[in-house]
């Protein structure tokens, strides 16, 4: 099985599995970041998002072999201790009711916001539509990436 | 309707409530004392006391930290948050005091530890309310005896003791004092029990101790904007679900199970995955558990097919899953490959048949429709539907021969108890379960099945084990909501409705009960409920809202077509109905008018109904269940030629909101899960095989298609109901109303976007 070097959270990482082993399950099951939540296993409900190299990515479509020698964060690495504006935002506006999709929902809205600082409520929408929330708590996450943006600025 | 803003405690009210939620009740220094005979007793020397033993519901440690510990399984709803609220009113500490932690399942300690039927509050709002004052009131007497003075002398104040003096003692101060005082009036109620029982008098058992709960007026906690318990763990992603679990040597299991319903195992080849990475071994298993389930009528939640499985065991979730689909398994058709249209026409005869079990019947439908002006009858279909919870099923098991470990995301963790210890001929004493929050429920998690599968491999393989289902497995192995149709039927005789008939026609049977005595019954003198069912292979069960998460849709949709016929307000005609109940005797009624009233007119006044802008369209409904009452206006306007649902109000009365940040949250969603599911669900089947297993073939509401929601609640001192459940269903028939007005088509099916052209048509006529 071959290894693969990367950057997780700013660690160099080492790890051992096949060259189509998603992202995702190294970081749940190898690396016990479990943050990074499991929801499709086919990048279409967001539950999985991770930066690659800065870049909002679906870790369950992302296998081994695309990220060897690159850098990804999750959210266990937003911050250190919950202190990302997104994720203050998220606090603030109390978001979760289950709770699972939200990590994927952060990562997705940290990302977006790195590019778009000023974004429209329908940038939002817009920017946000891929990841599913099954308990629809969809105006708080829109209120947190709004409260998250003018945090930003 | 009870109104209860206090108990008045006496022993009869004590032990009721005890055994509705509660009875545990733990403080102290690690001390715990039992307000059931049965809970685990306090020693009198405390160096014995073993802390493992207990897990109840407070915990206050030497510096005054309060631990509260909840009792129901969190899946959204908000009752970890919630429920500690409740019982730290009472206590009369600071919330911000407050730790809280997940009780596990002990039924010594705790009953009812369910989430379903939006019941935890409104089972819980006594026992937990009666579980913080007695703990306060312990916490009181022990302070009092260390002063030497009356403890009516003595006032609370966010968890700070006062006598007259003016001298304060901290909860923490006086915990352990609190805990003996507690165990010697424990000993000393068992030995007055024990005496009762000798005597001829056993209903003069020993007495509780009594306690006055707050008024309303005097809440701190209550009513108050909380945010959830879990939100550091959330946005950090911290282990909190039961995906995340892990333990020391566990290993991951895929099952492959029939891929359609009607089929069973025949035989497998199991060489090309025994030889790919990661793999430990595949075995066989269903021989226990399909024991169980011909004993389904004892433990409901027991909803397995009664195929054998082969299971893949590897060392990771990946491993496990990609080895399962190299299992090149053969099944054989045990019964009927049932397609859609095979379901439908089963349904549709029944419908227009004979066969029905009516579960109301009030005067005599049949003549009034015989004697009427006008008659009007439609018939409304629904598809199946999956739960879809975004965490996918899974469980951890670790069956050994000292004990079983349970750990993971269940709603009936007694049940799943009970099934294990039943499957495998074990005492349910050494059963330890763990709940872990979930993500996601909506009814699916009622339904142990995944349970006794991890419990079953475990005890195949002698191995602690987490069994994992992918989206595939969790989408086409549900237990869905079932495909129905109702037919409704109403006569109406100089300006009135004489006459209505609901009939139902339900795969495998809706969950009834309720139905029946939901609105309108008891509003009209002729009044009939007849329900009929086909017995069919596919798995159906609870699914958020049951009995009304497609009827309510129906019907509302149905009052408003007969007030068209009648040329009548719509809003009147509802109003005019519940005025006919108000005073009844009729004690199966379920809602109030007086309430449905108050929140029908509340939404006329906040949703600007009839004033609204010229393109904005609107459609209302007011419905009751789950034991709250909601109406709903829905605005749809026309973009891009297609009708588009902007906006919903709604209006919520469901007595004292205990956290209404939550509480708004809750009811948003629900309104949204309402809107979408009418809107898009579809499931079907064919062959027997599902024709969805994944999100890009089953399409869920995403938020660039997400209506605001506003949300008003009314303002009453009534008892507390829930809300997991009473915002969804109106949010169909809401909508189906609004789209009536914007386009001037009624549509009878769900999803209502199945064929978008059928309202694209519509605007040309309406539009052009």
């Amino acid at each position: 099985m071959p290894t693969y070097q990367l950057t997780v959270n700013g660690k160099s990482t080492s790890v051992e599995a096949g060259e189509d082993t998603p992202v995702l399950w190294v970081l749940r099951d190898h690396l016990d970041l479990v943050g990074t939540k499991f929801g499709c296993g086919i990048a279409q409900c967001g539950a999985c998002t991770v930066h690659l190299d800065g870049n909002a990515v679906r870790s369950c479509s992302l296998t081994m072999a695309s990220v060897e020698g690159k850098s990804i964060t999750t959210i266990e690495g937003l911050s250190e201790d919950g202190s990302h504006p997104v994720q203050q935002a998220w606090k603030e506006v109390d978001v979760p009711q289950c709770g699972y999709c939200q990590a994927g929902q952060i990562m997705t809205a940290s990302a977006f916001l790195d590019k778009n600082p000023n974004p429209s409520t329908e940038d939002i929408r817009s920017a946000m539509h891929g990841n599913i929330c099954r308990c629809a708590s969809y105006a708080r996450i829109q209120k947190a990436v709004e409260t998250a943006a003018e945090k930003m600025v | 309707m009870s109104t209860t803003p206090s108990v008045p405690f006496s022993r009869r009210a004590f032990l009721k409530s005890s055994s509705l939620a509660g009875g545990g009740l733990l403080i102290g220094f690690n001390l715990f004392t039992g307000c059931k005979p049965e809970a685990v007793k306090i020693p009198m020397d405390l160096s014995k006391l073993d802390y493992k033993d207990f897990n109840a519901f407070i915990k206050i440690a030497k510096n005054g930290a309060v631990t509260i510990f909840s009792p129901n399984p969190e899946i959204g709803q908000g009752v970890k948050t919630s429920m500690p609220m409740i019982i730290a009113e009472e206590l009369d500490v600071a919330w911000d005091m407050v730790h809280v932690e997940q009780g596990i399942l002990d039924t010594k300690s705790y009953t009812r530890q369910l989430a379903g039927g939006s019941q935890s509050i409104r089972h819980g709002w006594d026992a937990l309310r009666t579980t913080g004052a007695l703990a306060k009131k312990i916490l009181v007497e022990a302070a009092a005896t260390r002063w030497g003075v009356d403890s009516s002398e003595c006032s609370v104040s966010e968890g700070v003791i006062t006598n007259a003096k003016g001298e304060t003692l901290g909860y923490g101060d006086v915990a352990e004092d609190a805990a003996l005082l507690e165990a010697a009036a424990m000993e000393a109620r068992e030995k007055a029990k024990a005496a009762a029982a000798e005597s001829d008098a056993p209903d003069e058992a020993p007495e509780a101790p009594e306690v006055a709960l707050k008024e309303p007026k005097d809440y701190k906690i209550i009513g108050t904007d909380r945010g959830n318990v879990d939100i550091d763990k959330i946005v950090t992603g911290k282990p909190l679900f039961g995906l995340d679990y892990k333990e020391e040597g566990m290993v991951y299991a895929s099952v492959l199970r029939p891929p359609a319903f009607g089929q069973k195992l025949d035989s497998y080849d199991d060489t090309k995955a025994k030889a790919m990475p990661g793999v430990i071994d595949v075995v066989r298993i269903g021989e226990k558990a399909n024991a169980l389930l011909n004993q389904e009528e004892k433990n409901w939640t027991a909803v397995l097919d009664s195929s054998d499985k082969v299971v893949v065991i590897a060392k990771t979730s990946w491993e496990a899953m990609q080895a399962k689909k190299a299992i090149k398994a053969t099944w054989t058709d045990d019964s009927t490959l049932e397609s859609t249209e095979y379901q439908d026409e089963k349904l549709m005869a029944l419908l227009d048949g004979k066969e029905f079990r009516t579960l109301r019947k009030d005067g005599d439908v049949k003549k009034a429709f015989a004697n009427a002006d006008k008659v009007l009858e439609r018939t409304y279909e629904s598809p199946f539907l999956p739960h879809n919870c975004m965490e996918p099923m899974n469980f951890f098991a670790n069956v050994t021969d000292a004990k079983i470990h349970l750990v993971g995301p269940i709603q009936t963790p007694e049940y799943a108890a009970m099934g294990v210890a039943n499957m495998l001929g074990r005492d349910v004493g050494d059963i330890h379960l763990e709940m872990t929050r979930m993500g996601g429920g909506f009814g699916r998690r009622l339904y142990g099945d995944f349970v006794y599968e991890a419990a079953e491999i475990s005890n195949a393989i002698k191995k602690p084990v987490k069994v994992v289902s992918s989206r595939e497995d969790d989408m086409t192995t549900g237990v869905y909501r079932p495909a129905i149709k109702y037919r409704i039927k109403a006569s109406v005789k100089d300006g009135k409705v004489t006459g209505y008939q609901l009939k139902e026609a339900a795969i495998n049977g809706n969950m009834y009960g309720l139905i029946p005595n939901f609105f309108p019954a008891g509003a009209i003198e002729n009044y009939q409920v007849d329900v009929a069912a086909y017995g069919s292979n596919v798995t159906t069960g609870a699914w958020r809202a049951p009995y009304t998460n497609f009827l309510a849709y129906a019907e509302q949709s149905f009052l408003d077509e007969l007030a068209e016929m009648m040329e009548v307000d719509k809003i009147q005609l509802r109003l005019d109905l519940l005025e006919k109940v108000k005073g009844t005797t009729d004690e199966r009624i379920q809602y109030s008018p007086e309430r449905l009233q108050g929140v029908i007119r509340e939404a006329v006044a906040k949703s600007g109904w009839g004033k609204q802008a010229s393109d904005v369209y609107q459609g209302f409904v007011a419905y009751y269940c789950h034991n709250s009452h909601v109406a709903e206006v829905a605005d749809v306007k026309i973009e891009g030629g297609m009708p588009v649902v902007k906006k919903v109000t709604c209006v919520v009365d469901c007595g004292i909101v205990v956290n209404p940040l939550g509480a708004k949250n809750q009811a948003e969603g629900g309104v949204i899960d309402g809107v979408g599911h009418a809107m898009y669900g579809t499931f079907g089947f064919k062959e027997g095989i599902p024709t969805a297993n994944n999100y890009d073939k089953y399409r869920l509401i995403r938020m660039n298609e997400a209506p605001e929601v506003e949300v008003h609640f009314v303002q009453n001192e009534l008892s507390p109901t829930g809300l997991g459940e009473p915002t969804l269903p109106p949010a169909g028939g809401a909508v189906a109303n609004a789209l009536k007005a914007a386009t001037g088509k009624r549509i009878y099916k769900q999803p209502f976007m199945e064929d978008p052209d059928f309202w694209r048509t519509a605007n040309k006529e309406i539009l052009g």
